[in-house]
């Protein structure tokens, strides 16, 4: 109960009589004062923070920072330049080294002090998180960070186990970080506790409109006697983070944001080797059943839409509710919306607080005018809102479609968008009708019906009659366009690791010029009869033709034309189809159709894969020689023999590579599935035909996902070998398609097909580049060898978890339970 | 007032309740709502219009019930009413619950003030006893002058689904009370899950219930937030429904100032405004009140009380 000095008392306390004739909440403002008197201790004037000390900005230029609820100046921010990156980097690198000779307990204990410490400043965080982003105090307080807390906590366990739980893996090196202004300091809690438990040093860059607890979070690394350099804050705008993206010494870089800025990333890290993870935006479905406990499922909503002004990347901005129960729900809703109080983010009792910036309320007030000019109904409670300051109100939109723009883009407000569906089925298409796949919550006390849709949407997390839970064993990140990577749990700290072994592989020899291609090293006006043997019919093989492979049939190239396919001698070997873009259109529809393999049974995936070592030996001779024309026999043996090996190793792996269950801190188990990519499109290596070949695909196809793959360019004949041994095996139409052709040509397609879920490719340096870079339209996740060379031979760096984690997604469904 | 409508059984098979989600609702609800200062002077002295002082004890005497209703009628103490600027403000609770035996002493002791008396009936606290004595039971009540009569449900109709035979009772007790309000206890610690209790909420409602109320006092478990919040909501449902208002009253378990804000705000959230009022809203309360007067006493004082210094129940 609240201190109170008598003397505020009314004389006559005719004030009191009308309180409790009104019964209202009053105000309950959050003391202050002491994270005020924080702020000046710095005299309200922040540099950056490198090497462990405060550093003043190379070019002397600061940005304000400012209260969203007053919109009042709170401190002067540092703005960083190049310079000051390139400085942070170097600290960063320069503690790189004594970081990692430091032991896996040593580093347990420095996050485990910085679990501690934020614990112990709570308060002071969550102030200073509330004036700067506008949040309700309520919200920082309670689940912004205690979440950073067990964030560390957690990851200070990741540290301590690393090497007994992650042997032959090491850290990526030095980690460029970028955070968004709606969680600011969980969000650097989520970035720095994973690379600094994986032994990774940190540049990161706080969002311009919210630096203040990054800032705070510097003096605790300081408090704990953090090695310098270790973690370095930057601030500034965009430009700072574009120069800690291009910076050529950043080994990794890892964002949360917009999509928008997420692809340009993608685009300016593609001719690096830096390692990439995007966590971007969403339009979560949030998808009521008529058996759900309605109430309940307001209450989501207001955890889902009204959770921090609807600034949320998993905000379930799009309510999808079953017909027979919408006219309820609508007026439930309705009267909840009611009760809603926008208010100072700082009293106690408020359930909106103000908007983060001007710029961001001004997108919210345009996107809501557009759905209200399409013909949306927009409807907001009659709720006061405070005089000044940037707030908005509560909003529902009903007679909304698919089509509408307020059911499409992410509207980053507290902006709802109802529609209706009649079926599970439905509610699952339109669920899916989206470029986004962040998160989704499922509505429904029948455990058939959520558990059923929960598995269809594809998104990174579900949450099963609730919302917005979060937890740091649990990985979240989004499918398709939401970005890739995940953040939390094994598969989070997954992001910050790389094999020893893969950086020190030897670079791939250059290859010829891509656009040329097999068979076009002789080039068209090249003895067209060279290695051709003339003679009579007698003791020629009928001719062969190869065809491409698409749908589970064998079809004739779009184009019409044939390319020849050389032995090592220059000998014609024969002609492969030159596939061209239709080619692979058509061959990502039939992998489109052919998508029920990823609910198949693991034993059935298993069974196939079985089968088709069975059969693949069978054809062991008549395969190796031919294929020894290209590759001699020696290796045509060998690759072979493993490829029956590879092909038992992944049929065990299609029913063992299976997924977690989380405990997270609240009664609730959280299914945490591996479940397939989609569509994959493979650009296989040229070297070693079949062993490379199947060394990629097989791991996709054990994880259920259907896979257009180029084969190799140098001896594509393998196709034709492959098909009829597909054919044989029950492989069903449209799991494997194979086009060959130019590897660059089609490479070039598949990374820019928007229903290409993901891009394995292997080639030299600048095949890796363009592939990385022509994915940002739908931002699929590309795997690369960045122009390593990979020794296929070899278990261990040909085969195994490393392939099935990249083959894989992970989708945590959340389920509370209990009765 | 409830008149009750004939037993729909569609209500009860619609009757959806997710207790994982029910529990967060009343777990953030107590972390969003916060009443401070003068605000929480003026909701704790309405918490105490809204309670029944209750005693239910096999010792009960007759003096013991007269001490209670002394204190029902002077639920603040004249120097913290000081204190506070509020002497001139009429406080006092709303009912005094006692067991049949002590309605008439309750009726003679609270004589010249609106402090109803209501009387625990129907075999308290299983209701067990056979149906035509419970009946009697209430009515030896009405005619001993009690206001309001907390009748017992047989919960072994929850558990059988026998809504019908629910029905009837709750109908039965509802006119046997006559013109006092009848105030329906669902004994939901017995009933074990929060959809039992939503389900036994809209029977009695249907039969007529002036009041439903959670729990006796004497099971394991009382009245929890998430049982008050399924039943908040069952009420709301039903007003919409049939434009009548029903009253809550959780009881047992409520022991401080704090919780009695909680409750509170339940209502206020969950229901509105109407149900901060005697007339739709009760505690079941005994040690509450002196907990609430030591906070009055500090809000008065800024001084921390020590609970000697509150004249006892």
């Amino acid at each position: 109960m609240a201190d109170m000095n008598p003397a505020d008392t009314n004389p006559a306390n005719t004030g009191l009589a009308e309180k409790f004739r009104t019964m209202d909440y009053g105000v309950a403002p959050e003391d202050s004062s002491l994270s005020l008197a924080w702020l000046d201790q710095f005299k309200r004037r922040f540099g950056h923070f490198i090497g462990g000390a405060w550093m003043a900005p190379a070019q002397g230029q600061y940005f304000e920072t400012s209260d969203p609820s007053t919109g009042d100046k709170i401190a002067d921010i540092a703005q960083g330049s190049a310079a000051d990156v390139d400085a942070a980097v170097k600290a960063a690198r320069a503690a790189l080294q004594g970081w990692q000779a430091l032991t896996p307990h040593a580093r347990a204990r420095f996050l485990y002090a910085l679990a501690r410490q934020v614990q112990k400043h709570s308060r002071r965080l969550s102030v200073l998180e509330t004036i700067d982003n506008g949040k309700p105090i309520r919200e920082s307080r309670d689940i912004d960070i205690p979440l950073v807390a067990r964030h560390f906590y957690y990851h200070a366990g990741w540290a301590q186990l690393l090497g007994q739980e992650f042997p032959g893996y090491q850290a990526c090196g030095v980690v460029g970080q970028i955070i968004p202004w709606n969680f600011p300091l969980l969000m650097l809690a989520w970035k720095i506790a994973p690379a600094l438990a994986a032994g990774n040093t940190v540049v990161l860059k706080p969002a311009e409109f919210t630096p203040l607890t990054a800032l705070a979070f510097a003096e605790l690394c300081l408090e704990v006697g953090l090695p310098p350099g270790v973690v370095n804050i930057v601030t500034g705008d965009g430009a700072t983070g574009q120069a800690l993206v291009v910076h050529p010494d950043v080994d990794k870089i890892a964002f949360t944001g917009s999509t928008e800025v997420g692809r340009a990333i993608r685009r300016a890290t593609a001719d690096s080797h830096k390692k990439l993870s995007l966590e971007l935006g969403g339009k979560s479905p949030f998808v009521v059943f008529e058996d759900a406990d309605l109430d309940s499922a307001v209450e989501g909503l207001v955890d889902g839409i009204w959770l921090n002004q609807g600034q949320v990347c998993c905000a379930g901005s799009r309510l999808l509710m079953q017909e027979s129960i919408a006219a309820p729900l609508s007026r439930k809703l309705q009267a909840r919306m009611g009760a809603l109080r926008v208010g100072p983010p700082l009293d106690k009792t408020t359930d909106i607080g103000a908007i983060v910036a001007r710029v961001q309320l001004e997108r919210i007030e345009g996107l809501v005018a557009q759905g209200v000019a399409e013909g949306a109904s927009c409807w907001q409670p009659d709720i006061p809102l405070p005089s000044r300051g940037l707030y908005y109100k509560p909003t529902l939109f009903t007679n909304v479609h698919p089509t509408s723009v307020v059911a499409q883009q992410e509207i980053f407000g507290p902006v709802l968008a109802a529609m209706t569906f009649r079926t599970p089925a439905e509610a699952v298409e339109l669920a899916n009708n989206t470029a986004y796949g962040l998160a989704a919550s499922v509505w429904s006390e029948s455990v058939n019906v959520a558990l059923q849709v929960a598995s269809r949407i594809k998104a990174g997390v579900v949450w099963v009659n609730s919302t917005n839970l979060f937890d740091a064993a649990s990985g979240f990140g989004g499918y398709r366009e939401s970005g890739f990577g995940r953040e939390g749990g094994r598969e989070g700290l997954r992001e910050y690791l790389e094999p020893v072994w893969f950086r020190k592989a030897p670079l791939l020899a250059r290859s010829a010029p891509h656009d040329s291609g097999p068979g076009a090293a002789a080039g068209p006006l090249a003895d067209a009869t060279a290695g051709r043997e003339g003679g009579s019919l007698d003791g020629r093989p009928i001719d062969r033709t190869v065809k491409l492979y698409i749908g589970g049939k064998q079809v004739r190239p779009d184009s019409g034309y044939s390319i020849e396919c050389r032995g090592s001698k220059g000998v014609l070997l024969g002609e492969v189809p030159l596939g061209n873009r239709k080619d692979i259109r058509n061959a990502v529809e039939a992998a489109g159709r052919a998508q029920q393999w990823s609910s198949a049974t693991a034993h059935n995936r298993a069974q196939v894969l079985y089968y088709l070592a069975e059969n693949l030996s069978q054809r062991a001779q008549e395969i190796v020689t031919r294929m020894a024309a290209a590759v001699g026999r020696r290796q045509a043996s060998r690759e072979l023999k493993l490829s029956v090996e590879r092909l038992f190793s992944y049929a065990a792996w299609a029913d063992k590579y299976e997924g977690t269950v989380h405990s997270p801190p609240f009664r609730n188990i959280s299914l945490a599935m591996n479940e397939a990519l989609g569509t994959v499109g493979v650009v296989c290596p040229e070297s070693a035909p079949l062993l490379g070949f199947l060394s990629m695909v097989l791991p996709l196809v054990a994880a259920g996902n259907c896979v257009v793959a180029v084969p190799s360019a140098a001896y594509p004949l393998i196709a034709g070998d492959l098909y009829q041994v597909f054919e044989t095996s029950d492989v069903p139409g449209g799991v494997i398609n194979m086009v060959t052709g130019r590897p660059l040509e089609l490479m070039k397609v598949l990374a820019e097909h928007d229903d290409v879920d993901a891009l394995w490719c292997y080639g030299d340096e600048g095949l890796c580049a363009t592939a990385k870079r022509l994915s940002a339209g739908n931002l699929k996740q590309v795997w690369t060898n960045e122009g390593l060379q990979i020794d296929f031979f070899s278990e261990c760096y040909g085969e195994g978890r490393w392939y099935l984690d990249h083959a894989h997604q992970v989708k945590n469904i959340w389920v509370p339970y209990g009765e | 007032m409830n008149t009750g409508v004939p037993l729909d059984l569609d209500w009860i098979d619609g009757v959806r309740v997710n207790t994982s989600a029910v529990e967060r609702r009343t777990t953030t609800l107590t972390a969003r709502r916060t009443v401070k200062k003068d605000w929480q002077v003026a909701w704790l002295l309405r918490a105490i219009t809204c309670m029944d002082l209750t005693t239910l004890s096999g010792d009960d005497t007759e003096e013991r019930v007269r001490r209670l209703c002394a204190k029902a009628r002077h639920p603040v103490s004249n120097d913290v009413r000081e204190s506070l600027r509020i002497q001139d403000f009429p406080v006092q609770v709303a009912a005094v619950c006692v067991y049949h035996l002590f309605v008439e002493t309750a009726r003679r002791a609270l004589e010249g003030t609106n402090i109803r008396v209501a009387a625990v009936s129907t075999g308290f606290p299983t209701g067990l006893n056979a149906f035509e004595e419970r009946l009697a039971e209430i009515r030896r009540s009405v005619d001993a002058g009690a206001h309001e009569i907390d009748v017992v449900i047989t919960r072994s109709h929850v558990f059988e689904g026998h809504w019908q035979r629910l029905y009837d009772e709750i109908a039965a007790f509802k006119q046997a009370c006559g013109a006092a309000h009848c105030k329906v206890i669902l004994g939901t610690g017995d009933l074990a899950t929060l959809r039992n209790v939503a389900r036994a909420s809209w029977v009695a409602m249907m039969a007529g219930a002036d009041f439903i109320k959670t729990s006796t006092g004497k099971e394991s478990v009382n009245a929890t937030l998430p049982v008050g919040l399924v039943m908040a909501r069952a009420i709301r449902e039903y007003s919409e429904r049939t434009g009548m208002a029903v009253g809550f009253k959780p009881a047992g378990g409520i022991r401080t100032a704090k919780q009695s804000l909680e409750w509170l705000t339940l209502m206020k959230e969950e229901l509105g405004q109407g149900w901060l009022e005697p007339d739709l809203f009760r505690f079941g309360a005994s040690s509450m009140l002196g907990d609430i007067e030591r906070q009055l006493a500090f809000h008065g004082s800024g001084r921390y009380s020590a609970s000697y210094h509150h004249p006892l129940a």
